[in-house]
């Protein structure tokens, strides 16, 4: 059998995450290119419908980074986000896809460290998991290879 | 508002499961609002349902709509374009709304997807709590504006009564007495020696008592 490959759908805030990611390429620091990052003006603009089609169209996992708590430059973006995962984690149990395929991490601009660790726990948390139950085979193999 | 909340995802599920496909119908006004059945619940729970048939190897057809006001004819009319291409329709508007799709499209299965509660006003981002319950006499002129109907535990017209303690209902301390709370009001307002009228008997006629309730107005019937 080949070894499962997640698909991992990060959504990050530009202020905070998306930079840390920058930041760990500027330090030369590896994280695994499972991680597929969406760029977004804050954490709280993603809405749940985003994090349910990321996971219908093929995503493994999906984790929503913002910046850290009374930092969110529009103020509770983050927390609202947070709020919504949660929802989402639950949707997704009543599904039974399971909502730990779904997180909210926090970090600031600088932790490019900290964006690297997290995109290899969450990457190991998926690939213990195993491939997103409400992908049919077929679903499985287009999405690797996009 | 009228507010609802959605089914539990099983109930939805064992509902739906002998069709392959289905009209998922949101409504604009009340539903969405209390973030029950709009055009975003809609599609959250439109996603939900496919991974939930496509984790047991099923393939679900969902087309979504969400309708201005599902409680009016003219809007449910809508339908009618696909209405045919679905076996089965789930709603999430209240239950006004299930039933004029229900009356309007009688060889097609309607299905509730969520429960309809109360007539309520929002409290806070995401709270809402009941206010009104239609009794058909409104007695808030006479009450401070605070309705012991909807928001007394036992309904009394005269209250409170021996478990209000510190403000609170006996039944739970997160609710409010509402005889409390109209002690309060009159007493801002200047107007305690109404507190002292007794409230004769209510007629419950004009309520839910006297049967299903309907208006006419005869100037534009």
């Amino acid at each position: 059998m080949d070894k499962f490959e997640p698909v991992i759908v990060a959504f990050c805030c530009h202020y905070c995450a998306y930079t840390a990611a920058d930041m760990a390429g500027s330090k030369r620091i590896p994280y695994p290119p499972n991680v597929k990052i969406v760029r977004v003006p804050c954490s709280g603009k993603v809405d749940a419908i985003h994090i349910m089609k990321a996971l219908e169209k093929g995503a493994d996992g999906v984790y929503v980074a913002g910046c850290l708590e009374g930092d969110c430059h529009f103020k509770k973006g983050n927390l609202n986000a947070a709020h919504r995962v949660e929802y989402v984690k639950k949707l997704l149990d009543e599904t039974g896809i399971g909502g730990d395929r779904v997180e909210m991490v926090m970090m600031s601009a600088g932790m490019g460290e900290v964006f690297a660790q997290t995109a290899t726990t969450i990457t190991e948390k998926i690939r213990k998991l195993g491939p997103n139950p409400a992908k049919f085979p077929s679903n499985r193999k287009a999405a690797s290879n996009e | 508002m009228i507010t609802a909340e959605r089914k539990p995802l099983e109930e939805i599920i064992e509902c739906i499961r002998p069709y392959d496909r289905i009209l998922l119908v949101g409504c604009n006004e009340c539903v969405t609002v209390c973030a029950a059945g709009g055009r975003k619940e809609v599609g959250l729970l439109a996603s939900a349902l496919r991974m939930a048939f496509m984790k047991e190897g099923r393939t679900l057809e969902i087309t979504e709509l969400t309708l201005e006001r599902q409680c009016d004819p003219e809007y449910v009319e809508e339908l009618v374009t696909m209405i045919d291409a679905a076996d089965a329709v789930l709603s999430m508007a209240c239950g006004c709304g299930v039933q004029e799709v229900a009356r309007r499209y009688k060889n097609k299965p309607v299905y509730p997807a969520v429960n309809t509660k109360f007539m309520g006003a929002s409290v806070s981002q995401g709270v809402w709590a009941e206010r009104c319950q239609g009794c058909g006499d409104c007695i808030l002129g006479l009450t401070g504006g605070i309705c012991p109907v909807a928001r007394c535990s036992k309904r009394l017209l005269n209250g409170p009564c021996g478990g209000s303690t510190s403000g609170k209902c006996e039944i739970s301390d997160d609710v409010e007495c509402a005889w409390q709370l109209i002690w309060d009001r009159m007493k801002e307002l200047g107007i305690q020696d109404r507190y002292e009228e007794v409230m004769v008997a209510k007629d419950w006629r004009t309520s839910r008592d006297g049967g299903p309730r309907k208006i006419v107005r005869e100037d534009l019937a």
